[in-house]
């Protein structure tokens, strides 16, 4: 053909929608409430409500018309807001759920699929508000169905604060005794970014703009393809095969962010480079790492082959496009990919290496089911395990758990939907409740002395 | 706006013929034909431009699909500009 792109692109970029998977995670807008303060919550609610159904008045439609011209799905809408510990600072209120119900309220009314930024900062310490947030959780969780929260307990430069990872365990346990699926709705972070457009970790940064449009795009399906004409041959093909998939993939993204700012009107953020699986057969990070040679997920070598798929991932979105940011790499969520559930099921991938992934790849410990009677105490020391990898490795790392009610080793829980299901894992006996009880700050590790 | 139309279905009499009716309906100039037969399937790239058509894109793109349904083929119309950032840099 004459003009510039040839038919065999065409018919890769269809194949790359059509058959292997590859879509826009989400567009998501941040949208910053610091303005809707107020010391009265039920003002402070209204204030919320109208100010996110005004500025996300066009959110979805506008994706839904991108969608359609470009024919590339976009496969959620989604907003997330300034971290309401801050916003609701000032209200005199000592529940925040009424807050949660108005995100709640107003992500239906425009459409959205999530509404992230239930959320606290307190990786130094708790803010009376924060506190007061992260009681109300199991309680906010259960009343809503689309929002989500997240609470950053540590940082590089503060280390870890043990109160708030204590905490987290006890509101973690609270919140499966009342529904487990709320608990796909929390999670704990380690250097939690400002930007990133994922759920259920997405909040509206502090050092964000007014409004913001941030972009995940997605497609590990289109790697693995890729990776099969690479058999037998050495890494370094194998990370070049990965780089100019992972820029064609994030090309699309930046496209597609940059469409929808215009659109909106509202700036361009990020994109976040992210390989970011789905349960669907062919659409697993897992069955990536098998194609380069392991037998199954899980087994000696993972940890090598998914630092290697993370960094190339990074190395060839980085160049597509304008802004990178969010947590930008592969994810590794149990129960959303096919190939970690047949790997758990079948006890090649266990928990200490799931552990050993996280320091390689872009988040952490995520949607992973532990036994129902797993107790407080356990579930905080797994957070401080996974906080101590992302504060010394100068990385973001996160928990999700959903304690499985009424559930044991082996038994599955579903979730529905994007949040598949998940095979109970199985955890360590031995108790970590005297570790966990003594409180205070685990120290900011040291920056030079490098070994 | 010029987008590329993009054809698959098995084999047949009139493909071509029953696309390009389609589009010329729709008062849309096709620029540039390829088509291919991968086995027994049938592939055909169009590149179009928009300029005169009436519809808006989204109706023309369900309008598509629902007109080559009918005749079980798979119609997809989408922006030029997605295959462009894709493969050049």
């Amino acid at each position: 053909m004459s003009y510039i792109i040839n038919s065999s692109e065409i018919l890769q970029t269809i194949q790359m929608i059509g058959q292997q998977h590859l879509d826009v995670r989400t567009v998501t807008m941040g949208i910053n409430l610091l303005d809707c303060a107020h010391n009265d919550i039920n003002i402070c609610c209204k204030n919320i409500y109208d100010k996110i159904c005004h500025k996300a008045e066009k959110l979805v439609e506008t994706a839904c018309n991108i969608e359609r011209e470009y024919g590339i799905p976009i496969v959620n809408k989604r907003v997330s807001v300034t971290p309401i510990s801050l916003v609701a600072a000032s209200c005199k209120a000592e529940d925040y759920t009424p807050l949660a119900v108005t995100l709640d309220k107003a992500a239906k009314a425009v459409g959205i699929n999530f509404i992230g930024g239930f959320s606290a900062l307190c990786h130094k310490g708790f803010t009376e508000s924060d506190l007061k947030l992260i009681n109300s959780i199991p309680r906010a969780l259960t009343e809503t169905d689309i929002v989500c929260s997240s609470i950053n307990v540590a940082s590089t430069r503060a280390g870890i604060n043990m109160d708030a990872v204590a905490l987290m365990g006890k509101i973690i346990r609270q919140t499966a005794d009342i529904d487990p699926m709320g608990c796909a709705k929390l999670v704990v972070f380690s250097n939690a970014v400002e930007d990133n457009p994922f759920m259920a970790g997405a909040f509206h940064g502090v050092g964000e703009p007014e409004c913001v449009i941030n972009v995940g795009v997605s497609g590990p399906g289109v790697v693995a393809h890729a990776l099969k004409e690479c058999k037998g041959k050495p890494f370094d093909d194998v990370a070049e095969t990965i780089k100019k998939t992972a820029f064609k993939i994030t090309r699309m993204g930046e496209l597609v962010a940059q469409e929808a700012s215009k659109r909106l009107g509202v700036p361009f953020g990020v994109v976040d480079l992210s390989l970011a699986p789905t349960p669907a057969v062919g659409d697993s990070v897992a069955e990536i790492l098998e194609i380069m040679g392991l037998e199954k997920c899980g087994t000696h070598g993972t940890t090598a082959a998914l630092a290697l798929l993370n960094d190339a991932v990074k190395k060839g979105g980085v160049m597509a496009s304008s802004h990178v940011g969010g947590l930008s790499g592969a994810f590794i969520p149990v129960s959303e990919d096919a190939g970690m559930i047949s790997a758990v099921e079948s006890g090649s991938l266990c928990i200490e290496k799931l552990e050993a992934m996280t320091c390689v790849c872009s988040v952490g410990l995520d949607m992973i089911a532990v036994p129902g009677d797993t107790k407080a105490e356990t579930i905080s020391a797994i957070i401080a395990d996974e906080a101590a990898i992302g504060m010394v490795n100068n990385k973001t790392t996160a928990v999700r758990l959903i304690p499985a009610k009424g559930k044991k080793v082996g038994d599955r829980i579903d979730f529905g939907g994007l949040l598949g299901s998940a095979p109970v894992i199985s955890l360590h006996e031995e108790s970590p409740a005297e570790f966990v009880s003594r409180g205070g700050r685990i120290p900011a590790p040291l920056h030079s002395l490098k070994n | 706006m010029k987008a590329i139309v993009s054809v698959f279905a098995k084999d047949a009499k009139g493909i071509t013929a029953h696309v390009t009716a389609l589009l010329a309906q729709q008062n849309i100039n096709i620029l540039d034909i390829s088509q291919t037969l991968m086995q027994e399937y049938f592939a055909m790239i169009m590149l179009v431009d928009l300029e005169d058509c009436k519809m808006p894109f989204h109706e023309l793109s369900t309008y598509l699909q629902e007109k080559g349904a009918e005749k079980a083929l798979d119609i997809h119309i989408q922006r030029q500009d997605i295959f462009e950032a894709m493969h050049r840099i």
